[in-house]
């Protein structure tokens, strides 16, 4: 019998399709890569009432989509997707697997991966393949300030997660066709260890400071409560958002909502503007996405003037009012 | 009484790392140590598992000796005992192998435990496999970024936020949970517990022949992922630095920048003020 063709495999996640697009994001990218392999691209989705995620990933570019549809699948549970992904994988011997780096799917590729004894590379932002043959998986580490080009040499499938918004979706092409392969529901499947008892969506949160183009971050530098405040005034002027690191919300001179960190709101914005801000770590993890960081501090040696675009040695606080007193000036109306 | 594995990771603390600026990348040998943030969100929630339920918390770290100073200070902060497990051999692991290893410790050190807690993330390598990895490497039920946990009888109860959904669970004991840093503020080691900790200490040190591991399955040689290298991520940019007068500053800023910042904010500026030429 002929070798299957060789395929990369991307995970359809699509609870949050509306807000997370990223295995449509994933598709493209496997599609790009696909050629320098010569692998078919395909989407693997476990779920229930499925045809219009299965049309979906066909009209962004997957050639091939397995499909569990059964109503005892309609709840994301990690168990049994484990389950199901790891035989599937054994069954039709993907090259690669991509999945998206949400939540579920951070607790689903790793053990996935730990079935099949096989490499993880999690949140990656780059993937190439390589004159060996081999996916390069680009992944942040210490808050962002380093990059790790890794590989998974021997071991099959190579697996990554990828961190959503990383790669750019394929237009819908209504022209495209591909095939559907359904994927029959095991009787033995091992009853799942963790019960969900409930689950509700949470109310829209207020993401403004997630989806700001503009983010301006305040730190201890910025000197008191009564002059952390001029951010806000620098937030209007630039239709921005005020964020804050973690002393600051202890002092109380900003809102908790308002926290950037690892155990507050990632942002990604096109300017983040960092005043007065040393660097913790905690708090880079959370900003490593903003595209383009002005940091303004008294010490050039910083974490955080280091990790900027444009680093501007000055006080936070006067640096600050200067610059509101320029927009002012330079806004036309 | 809950036997409780706290397993903690101890990571550079990178805010205080310094620069190599030809090189710009982080001289990570010269770092003092830190028990990973998150860790101790994990151990906070064992702690105040205990308060409720009794328990009894074993803090588990692998990594080289200096590593023995994280369980110091986790008993400080009120863990019952340490387990380190160190060995060169050890080294270099990916959480493939690091999860592996771990399990065969808690296997050998501590096989009848009720919970693991894991943090959710390292602050060095951000990938938060080990916790979902060691969960099924132990063969025991395990759930992500757990809060509000209760323990009725066998049961653990406990909700999490996953994906904008709200979600109650229920696992029966043995399990593993990785903790949210969301819900457990860890509290302070106080001072006369951390001599009491370096004084007396309760660690138990393991390594790779201890645990009857042959040294071709664990460390960078067992681990499937390959390293091909590391960069700076900064030196990708090209960190322009500024310094002077403020106003020169400002000017230079929107010179250079004027269009960038107006498309960020969608509203027309001057890019070239007649103030410029003023300085």
């Amino acid at each position: 019998m002929n070798k299957a063709k060789s395929s990369i495999w991307v995970f359809g996640d699509y609870r949050n399709y509306f807000q997370n697009r990223v295995t449509l994001q994933l598709l493209a990218r496997a599609r790009e890569m696909a050629p320098r392999i010569g692998a078919e691209v395909c989407a693997v989705i476990f779920g229930h009432d499925l045809d219009e995620y299965v049309g979906e990933y066909i009209a962004h570019g997957a050639e091939k989509v397995y499909a569990l549809d059964h109503p005892d699948m309609a709840e994301y549970r990690v168990g049994p997707y484990v389950t199901l992904m790891t035989a599937a994988v054994r069954k039709y011997e993907p090259e690669i697997i991509l999945v998206g780096a949400t939540d579920f799917g951070r607790e689903f590729a790793p053990r996935v991966a730990k079935r099949l004894r096989t490499g993880l590379t999690a949140d990656c932002i780059g993937l190439e393949i390589n004159d060996d043959g081999l996916m390069v998986q680009t992944a942040p580490s210490f808050g962002g300030n380093l990059l790790a080009d890794i590989v998974t040499p021997e071991a099959r499938p190579q697996m990554a997660t990828v961190r959503p918004g990383t790669f750019q979706e394929l237009p819908h092409d209504y022209e495209a066709s591909g095939e559907v392969i359904r994927l029959p529901l095991p009787d033995d499947l091992p009853r799942p260890r963790v019960r969900l008892i409930s689950a509700e969506r949470l109310p829209q949160r207020e993401q403004r400071l997630e989806d700001a183009k503009i983010v301006i971050c305040g730190g201890r530098g910025m000197g008191s409560k009564t002059k952390f405040k001029k951010l806000f005034e620098l937030a209007r002027l630039t239709d921005g958002e005020v964020g804050a690191t973690r002393p600051v919300v202890h002092s109380r001179w900003s809102d908790p909502d308002t926290l950037i960190g690892q155990a507050g709101r990632h942002v990604s914005p096109q300017i983040l503007f960092s005043f007065g801000i040393s660097g913790a770590i905690q708090h880079t993890a959370a900003i490593n996405d903003a595209d383009f960081i002005i940091a303004v501090n008294k010490n050039p040696n910083a974490a955080m003037m280091k990790l900027a675009d444009l680093a501007i040695v000055a006080d936070a606080n006067q640096f600050c009012s200067a610059l509101i007193r320029a927009l002012k000036a330079r806004i036309r109306d | 009484m809950l036997k409780l594995i706290v397993c903690i990771k101890q990571v550079p603390m990178v805010s205080e790392l310094p620069w190599d600026s030809r090189t710009g990348t982080l001289k990570r040998e010269m770092a003092d140590g830190m028990i990973n943030p998150a860790c101790k969100h994990a151990l906070e929630a064992a702690l105040q598992l205990r308060h409720r339920y009794g328990a009894h918390i074993t803090a588990l770290t692998m990594g080289p000796p200096m590593a023995q100073e994280c369980l110091h200070e986790a008993i400080a902060m009120g863990a019952d005992r340490g387990i380190l497990m160190t060995d060169r051999r050890m080294a270099g692991a990916d959480t493939l192998i690091t999860s592996f290893t771990l399990a065969r410790a808690i296997e050998k050190a501590c096989p009848d435990f009720d919970l693991v807690l894991c943090g959710c993330h390292t602050s060095d390598s951000e990938t938060a496999q080990v916790g979902p990895q060691l969960a099924e490497e132990l063969d025991v039920a395990g759930v992500t970024y757990a809060e509000h946990m209760e323990v009725h009888g066998r049961t653990l109860r406990m909700e999490r936020e996953s994906d904008d959904f709200l979600e109650t669970l229920e696992m029966d004991l043995p399990g593993l949970v990785t903790v949210t840093t969301r819900k457990y503020t860890p509290r302070y080691a106080p001072l006369t517990g951390l001599y009491d900790a370096f004084d007396a200490p309760d660690i138990l040190t393991l390594d790779a022949d201890a645990l009857g591991l042959d040294p071709k399955v664990i460390g960078m040689k067992a681990s499937p992922t390959r390293i091909l290298n590391v960069r700076s991520a900064t030196a990708e940019k090209e960190n322009i630095v500024l310094k002077g007068a403020v106003k020169r500053m400002i000017n230079t800023l929107f010179h250079e920048f004027g269009d960038k910042i107006s498309g960020a904010m969608g509203k027309d500026l001057k890019t070239h003020d007649h103030d410029d030429e003023e300085e």
